[in-house]
């Protein structure tokens, strides 16, 4: 969707502004939404791709004004609520007014170190055969869906070409909706600063995707 | 707005709870008395994310490929195995891509729509990686921002911005600092920093030696 979380090109938001020695949290509340948002997605209630659907789906003057940990939460209250898991009311109280709904599984503590540094991974086999190439130009198509996906405005409807071919992944566009995975390709596609920006961009200067392929067409 | 700083601890005296403290807890309560949490998974979630996994494991790996030719044409190839080799891996780095800066080319990282990070080799992401200011310029801008970073390349140095809008999460490999022939891994390790693997800085240059000062 074309909304707040799509960023690359925007201007007005100022000078990036690091923070010297950093701390991972910033504040006790952020390690606890951190760590509720994981685990709770760990119960296949819903996967990644639907938690980015609901953070971006905040309204963009809200997503705008709300710190990191902020949408994480207003996100993980809305899948609570969309999937029946908490109610609105439950959430408020913060006490349990109606049954529990069965989940797929929970995180135990024991093991929990060893399954994160294995890993979730999001390829997949295809019996499709790949439709680019190495070194095909292909055009990013035009296309502004109101639901959730991963192809950035600020390439759509431009030339690139094809500089890795990734493999068969999850396509979150259909997944983040529990549509199902359907595994597509992924390809990267590069394309030059200036077919993006015209002459604000940085001669020879070239920007990435990871585009599935979907997105794509043959230019 | 408040981007870059999160809502930080405020000092608070006995049960006062700021509002977004109070609905925390009440969610974790909540949560957990339903059965879908165990509140020890959390405490050991962010125990792994805060004391455990950071860019000190992604600079192992950018030691290994400086001294190693063998396991850095791994690294580039396939890096995901390759990484796995110094027992490094897991969520948020299932598809790890290297890209290796050189004086013609220097690669930065960014992901404009999230925040999508290589998290097993350098931990969490800094507020600033998933703010809107570096989000919206570093594919527009990215000797601008680089300027921020007090980073200045040649003009004849190329910029490759890689916008990580899927599972493949992308690591930068930057450039062995000079006079560091000799050096160890850990001592070369020493030298990387989160920013010159993210691609918004470069690695700690050596003290120069009083003879070498300039006059």
């Amino acid at each position: 969707m074309n909304g707040a979380q799509d960023l690359g090109g925007a201007h007005g938001f100022g000078p990036v502004v690091p923070e010297p020695n950093e701390p991972v949290f910033h504040a006790a509340w952020e390690r606890r939404v951190f760590a509720m948002a994981l685990a709770m997605g760990y119960t296949g209630a819903w996967n990644l791709d639907g938690s980015r659907a609901a953070r971006e789906s905040l309204p963009p003057a809200e997503y705008l004004a709300s710190s990191y940990y902020a949408i994480w939460l207003k996100a993980l209250e809305k899948q609570l609520a969309a999937t029946g898991l908490a109610t609105p009311a439950e959430m408020e109280a913060g006490r349990a007014m109606e049954p529990a709904k069965p989940v797929a599984r929970t995180l135990a503590r024991d093991g929990l170190e060893q399954r994160f540094r294995a890993g979730f991974p999001s390829s997949r086999a295809t019996d499709a055969p790949a439709r680019f190439a190495l070194g095909d130009e292909v055009l990013a198509r035009n296309i502004h869906p109101t639901t959730h996906t991963r192809l950035p405005r600020y390439v759509r409807g431009k030339r690139g070409r094809i500089v890795r071919v990734d493999g068969a992944f999850v396509f979150p566009d259909t997944n983040a909706y529990q549509g199902g995975e359907n595994p597509v390709w992924l390809y990267t596609v590069a394309f030059t600063a200036q077919d993006l920006w015209g002459e604000s961009g940085d001669p020879g200067g070239t920007v990435t995707v990871a585009a599935f392929e979907p997105y794509l067409e043959p230019a | 707005m408040n981007h870059h700083h999160g809502d930080h601890d405020h000092v608070h005296h006995g049960s006062e709870l700021s509002p977004v403290e109070a609905r925390v807890r009440a969610l974790e309560s909540l949560l957990t008395e339903k059965g879908y949490l165990d509140p020890a998974a959390l405490d050991a979630l962010v125990e792994l994310y805060e004391t455990k996994v950071g860019p000190h494991l992604g600079a192992r790996v950018v030691a290994r490929a400086w001294v190693d030719p063998a396991f850095r044409t791994r690294l580039l190839t396939e890096a995901t195995p390759a990484i796995a080799e110094l027992g490094i891996g897991g969520r948020g780095g299932e598809h790890i891509v290297v890209v290796e800066n050189t004086p013609e080319m220097h690669n930065l990282v960014v992901c404009t729509l999230c925040s999508c990070y290589p998290w097993p080799v350098l931990g969490l992401p800094p507020v600033w990686y998933k703010a809107p200011p570096y989000r919206a310029r570093a594919v527009i801008d990215p000797r601008g921002v680089l300027a921020e970073f007090g980073v200045t390349l040649p003009e004849t140095t190329r910029i490759t911005v890689w916008d990580s809008t899927a599972e493949t999460r992308y690591m930068v490999l930057p450039l062995r600092p000079a006079g560091t022939d000799g050096f160890s891994e850990d001592a070369l390790a020493a030298l990387v920093t989160r920013d010159s693997m993210i691609g918004t800085g470069l690695p700690k240059a050596l003290p120069v030696e009083p003879a070498e000062m300039p006059v």
